[in-house]
């Protein structure tokens, strides 16, 4: 007979939730001894929260989520939270031993041995592992990661002033403890990639808003990393390399803060027997539905079943002491899930459904359960009938409850219902979500040379990944094919899951790289063919300004441009002469391998960029496929060849398109451009802008840069992935099918975009007040007449709403397109896209 | 061919359609004969009337067009190129609709208003193809608002370079750069005048005075004099670094009062063209009126 019916390890909020749980059990079960023991390590309750900032506003993410536990948790400060729960551990009474950390667990369900570092053993039939992932922090992992100013934990941010901190990180720790140091200190915060998607709405939120106040002592390096700390002898103590996207920089600070997340104490969870699904570092630990691990009688909860937020934490410990005690209860999620499982036609269980989803998806079948399971949570659920009396019943179905729920003022998001046939997205529209197919076909359909080609895709594989990766617009049309049944995850989640999770960032590289292969090469071959091919295929990431090859290197290789822009260039008497200029999606370097094997032409990344790379020995194995596509690449070869000889006897021209790329051509997909030998200065532009937008001209055209009289007003480029986007915490700025981006009103007005957009054509603003009627401008002189410029007061009410970003959306909502270009008298203002880069350069030398 | 002028929008498809126009007009106008002479009064000389008078009116909506910004048919280029051929075919309509028949009277009136619309047409036309490429040569590409900015710079800088100098110096550089003038009035600004002035220190007792300072050379003169006559190495070399910055400064002004004066030109022939139009329109009606009344 065993001490205790359960054991749960860790005293966080997980563990002591399910000690909560096992607690009240016992007393609605009148057991005078209790059934459980809570062990934890530290000498009071949740180490992980103690080790917080002071002060830190602990949030009660995700807002969708409710609670269910017996212990107390809202948002509020670290202080108050630890407060309740200390509070709540005596009033119950709960059976916590303090300073009972676990060095060994044996045996198996029923007979546990639990090995106590202070020598003593306690014997339980059940283990609830809620130890967290706080075990050992990551270090930088390069020279000096040791030195004394570099920590790894940060206890009290008001202990430093005036110092130069650098913190390492881009996850919640990160960012919090750099919002409380630049209160008293110059602050770099280092992010590793070019965005935040790691982070919890409501911090994403202030890091932005810091990051773009110039109050704050707070500044970001995106895409950079340390590349060595070394000591001082004089001056600030450290020295240290970083590597930026425009290359290294050295920076001498006082101190790094690294917050790179933990390693979890996985040797100790392994010893009982636990198994990870791969050998990477953070991999998660494969559980059931009730969180039982493959080991009978051990579950695991908290963090450390990869579940990274308190209130699931929580959640969980309540629900797992409830299996364990047979009471097989529904999640707290489940509600949530119900809703976007609805309009499915099946009658099964959400977990049930979830289980079979996830099964059915080869990618993420190795993702754990949960993590699937937030997955689903954050995608839309797309549901193809055939387009009879079912989609009628589902399309009831799911209005009859929304409005249910919607009259009870939620907002609930329900299974998106559609009929076979319809098309998901069409070739050409921009989007950037990814789709994944569960059930049933999807038929995508392309055009090659002319001729209609569709592909059906079946259950597990999945599509759109193309324009994920790159940001182009569809290259195809996706119809719903029979029974479709299509998960739709957008953007940020997809990357949060692709930067955490190996197994799927390769498997959505590799697809990337097959179809990529198939486009160019064979259109007509079946992908299942050159799915080996395409593991042997790499991609390489180069920085800005970084040579992929040189003019006359011997070439063993040819590259497919997955996103950025390249450069390629030749030395023509003695001058570097610029020859064409590639964009996502385009071949090059293929010509040595068809010709006579020597680089004609030196390639380098314009901004950075990825590049798939082909060699030889899978280029012929492709070529020599007897559905390639050898006289296409043949053409290709020779127009280019063309193109670059003709462009390299104008340096002049090249000259030009260099300064178009470097003026945000190079990723533009619709730009306004002016002629300049047409343009009278009659501002009609600027005055249809406004006219056409509430007031607000979103175009100057004076300012920004001109060279052999095109000029490129200061106007949105609609870049094709628009950095704006990349950081707004309400997700106001959207991208329309046909390309355009633009600002919705959910805007708050945080000002990131404006930071973020490197051609400076955001700007914040309040509403202009409304313009008076034609009549009473004539008669009355109130307000200004059409087309007149206001320097306008703003109006309570828009003082009220507060300043919003304005761009140009290329007038998206206007009948007729851009207003500018239509309102231009002379000809001189056109918005023109990549496909006519090449067309206003040649113009312009004759 | 991205870029297009007014007189090629679309191929130079309202050239054609205004050939159209003149040619019939010309086979209309020979069809008169017989007991009348051709003149206003001859059906077809009604014909050419009320197509003249309506194509006045269609013209004259341009400038409506232009300022319905969210709506409104075609481009805006579309209907200026449209305008320049059909506004010239105007012309040779309404002549062959009077049949050079003149005397003092509204008729004639409204035919040389008219003549006034076109051919301050016909100079704006010139200056729209012509003077944005000057403009741009001129600005080389900078924006004005960039000009200018370079303008208050180098103020500031001859301000601080003028204090170190004699106080003759920095009162002549102060007082230059303070009554610089760029612009003024309309003639000012087309024709490029410039009534900059400069103080100059008085001898002795004498009172300083105010010489004009046209394109800035006087003051450029008067610091280049005081070089060779400086008393020490500093002094001329404070004397040649400011001297320097006054002669960058003047190109600047030139090229900011050039500026100004070209978009001047492109804008101030539509004071005379839009008057002008709104009289047309009156005197046609008068003369449509009273054509009918005295019938
Ligand atoms: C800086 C920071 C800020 C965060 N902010 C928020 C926030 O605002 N909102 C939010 O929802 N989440 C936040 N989180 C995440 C949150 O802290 C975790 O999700 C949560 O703590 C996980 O709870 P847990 O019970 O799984 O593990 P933990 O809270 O890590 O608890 C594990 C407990 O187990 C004990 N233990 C470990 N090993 C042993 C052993 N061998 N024997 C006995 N005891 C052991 C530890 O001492 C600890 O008390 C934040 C995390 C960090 C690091
Ligand atoms: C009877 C004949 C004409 C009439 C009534 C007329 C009337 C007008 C009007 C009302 C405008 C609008 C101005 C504004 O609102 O800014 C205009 C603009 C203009 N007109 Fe005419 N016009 C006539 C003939 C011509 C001719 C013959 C030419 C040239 C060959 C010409 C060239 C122009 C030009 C270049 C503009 C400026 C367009 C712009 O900037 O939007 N016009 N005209
Ligand atoms: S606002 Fe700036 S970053 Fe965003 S799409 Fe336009 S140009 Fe690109
Ligand atoms: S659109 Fe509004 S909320 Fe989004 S980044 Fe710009 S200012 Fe911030």
């Amino acid at each position: 007979m065993a001490d205790f019916q359960i054991a749960i390890i860790g005293a966080g909020p997980a563990g002591l939730s399910a000690a909560a749980r096992a607690q009240i059990l016992d007393q609605q079960n009148q057991v005078s001894t209790p059934s459980y023991v809570l062990l934890e390590g530290f000498e009071v309750v949740a180490k992980t929260i103690q080790r917080y900032q002071k002060g830190k506003k602990v949030m009660a993410e995700p807002g969708f989520l409710d609670l269910r536990s017996d212990v107390r948790f809202e948002e509020g400060r670290r202080e108050e939270i630890l407060g309740w729960w200390q509070g709540r551990c005596e009033e119950l009474g709960i059976n916590i031993r303090y300073q009972a950390e676990v060095s060994a667990i044996t045996g198996s369900k029923g007979a546990f041995d639990i090995a106590l570092v202070n020598g003593e053993n306690i014997s339980a039939e059940n283990i609830i592992l809620g130890i967290g992932l706080e075990g050992n922090p990551r270090m930088l992992g390069v020279d000096g990661e040791r030195l004394d100013r570099v920590q790894y934990n940060l206890e009290d941010p008001k202990a430093f002033h005036d110092e130069i901190i650098l913190v390492v990180g881009a996850g919640d720790s990160a960012i919090e403890n750099a919002l409380a140091l630049s209160e008293q200190n110059d602050v770099f915060i280092l992010n590793r990639r070019d965005e935040f998607s790691r982070a919890k709405e409501g911090n994403l939120n202030l890091i932005l808003k810091a990051i773009s106040d110039d109050g704050h002592r707070l500044n970001c390096f995106y895409s950079t990393s340390i590349k060595s700390v070394t000591q001082n002898s004089e001056g600030k103590p450290l020295h240290v390399v970083m590597k930026t996207p425009e290359g290294d920089i050295t920076m001498d600070c006082d101190r790094i803060v690294a917050r790179l997340g933990a390693i979890p104490p996985r040797r100790f969870v392994e010893s009982i027997g636990i198994q990870f699904p791969s050998e990477r570092r953070d991999a998660i630990p494969e559980l059931s539905r009730h969180y039982e691990s493959n080991v009978p009688g051990v579950y695991i909860v908290g963090s450390l079943a990869g579940y990274p937020l308190i209130k699931q934490a929580m959640n969980q410990g309540y629900d797992v002491v409830e299996f364990i005690n047979g009471n097989f209860i529904k999640p707290a999620d489940y509600p949530l899930l119900q809703h976007q499982l609805l309009g499915l036609p099946y009658d099964r269980e959400v977990d049930e459904l979830l289980e079979r989803f996830q099964a059915l998806i080869p990618m993420f079948r190795k993702l754990n359960s949960l993590a699937f399971r937030e997955l689903i949570i954050e995608s839309t659920i797309i549901a193809g009938y055939p387009s009879d009396q079912v989609l009628d019943d589902a399309r009831r179905k799911i209005n009859t409850l929304a409005s249910k729920l919607r009259a009870e003022g939620r907002n609930p998001r329900m299974t998106k219902v559609i009929a076979e046939g319809d098309v998901i997205y069409d070739r050409g529209e921009f989007g950037t979500s990814f789709f994944t197919i569960v059930d049933g076909e999807v038929v995508l359909e392309n055009e090659v040379e002319g001729q209609q080609l569709r592909t059906t895709l079946g259950r597990g594989e999945f599509f759109g990944e193309s324009s994920l990766l790159s940001g182009r617009p569809r290259g195809e049309k996706a119809i719903a094919g029979s029974n479709c049944i299509v998960v739709e995850t957008p953007r940020r989640t997809m990357l949060k899951l692709m930067n955490s999770n190996e197994e799927v960032r390769s498997g959505i590289d590799w697809i990337f790289v097959v179809r990529e292969l198939q486009r160019h090469f064979a259109p007509f071959a079946p992908l299942r063919e050159l799915r080996d091919l395409g593991a042997r295929v790499g991609t390489r990431q180069f920085d800005a300004g970084a040579t992929i090859y040189d003019e006359g290197d011997e070439a063993a290789s040819l590259f497919i441009v997955r996103s950025g822009a390249i450069t390629l260039s030749r030395q023509v008497d003695g001058q570097d002469v610029l020859v064409s200029q590639l964009r996502s999606g385009k071949l090059f370097g293929q010509m040595a391998l068809m010709g006579d094997g020597i680089r004609r032409e030196t390639a380098t990344a314009t901004v950075a960029a990825e590049v798939i790379e082909v060699e030889r020995a899978e280029f012929l194995e492709l070529v020599q496929r007897n559905d390639a596509r050898i006289r296409q690449l043949q053409e290709d070869v020779s127009r280019q060849v063309i193109d670059k000889a003709r462009m390299s006897v104008r340096p002049d021209a090249a000259g030009l398109f260099r300064f178009l790329m470097r003026n945000g051509l190079g990723e533009a997909t619709n730009v306004l451009v002016i002629d300049e030998r047409l343009c009278v200065g009659c501002d009609n532009c600027e005055k249809a802008c406004a006219e056409t937008h509430e007031g607000l001209c979103r175009l100057d055209r004076k300012s920004g840069p001109t060279a052999v009289d095109v000029h490129i007003p200061s106007a949105c480029r609609h870049c094709e992935q628009p950095h704006c986007m990349k950081d707004c915490p309400p997700n106001a700025i959207l991208r329309a099918a046909s390309g355009e981006v633009f600002i919705t009103d959910a805007c708050i007005g945080c000002g990131n975009c404006e930071k973020n957009c490197p051609y400076d054509v955001i700007r914040l603003s309040y509403a202009a007040p409304k313009k008076p009627g034609l009549l009473s401008w004539l008669l009355f002189g109130r307000g200004s007449g059409p087309g007149e410029r206001q320097g306008f007061e703003p109006d309570a009410e828009a003082k009220a709403r507060g300043k919003k970003a304005v761009k140009c959306d290329a007038c998206v909502n206007v009948k007729g397109g851009p207003a500018c270009v239509r309102a231009c008298p002379t000809g001189a203002a056109k918005r023109i896209g990549p496909a006519e880069f090449v067309a206003l350069v040649e113009g312009r030398m004759q | 061919m991205i870029y297009r002028n007014v007189m090629r929008y679309a191929g130079g498809r309202y050239l054609w359609v205004a050939l159209l126009l003149v040619a019939s007009s010309f086979v209309l106008y020979f069809s008169q004969g017989g007991v009348q002479p051709p003149n206003g009064g001859t059906w077809q000389g009604y014909v050419l009337g009320t197509v003249a008078a309506l194509l006045i009116v269609w013209l004259a909506w341009l400038g409506i067009r232009k300022r319905r910004y969210a709506g409104g048919s075609g481009t805006v280029q579309g209907w200026t190129s449209a305008h320049i051929y059909l506004g010239t075919a105007v012309l040779l309509l309404a002549t062959l609709h009077c049949a050079l028949q003149f005397g003092w009277n509204v008729h004639t009136l409204s035919y040389v208003l008219m003549c006034g619309v076109i051919f301050s047409g016909f100079y704006g036309l010139y200056q729209y193809l012509t003077q944005p490429q000057l403009l741009a040569r001129n600005r080389a590409g900078e924006a004005r608002a960039g000009l200018f900015a370079e303008l208050y710079d180098m103020d500031g800088e001859a301000r601080r370079l003028a204090a170190r100098c004699s106080p003759a110096v920095g009162l002549a550089v102060k007082s230059g750069v303070e009554r610089t003038m760029l612009g003024g009035g309309m003639g000012a600004q087309l024709l490029q005048r410039d009534g900059s002035r400069f103080m100059q220190a008085g001898s002795g007792e004498a009172a300083a005075t105010l010489l004009p300072n046209a394109d800035q050379q006087p003051l450029v003169d008067f610091v280049a004099a005081r070089i060779p006559r400086a008393a020490k190495r500093s002094e001329a070399r404070n004397l040649q670094d400011l001297l320097a910055i006054l002669v960058r400064r003047q190109s600047l002004l030139r090229q900011l009062r050039r500026d100004i004066a070209l978009q001047g030109w492109l804008r101030v022939w539509l004071y005379v063209h839009v008057p002008m139009t709104i009289a047309l329109i009156v005197a046609l009606i008068v003369h449509i009126v009273t054509t009918f009344i005295y019938w």
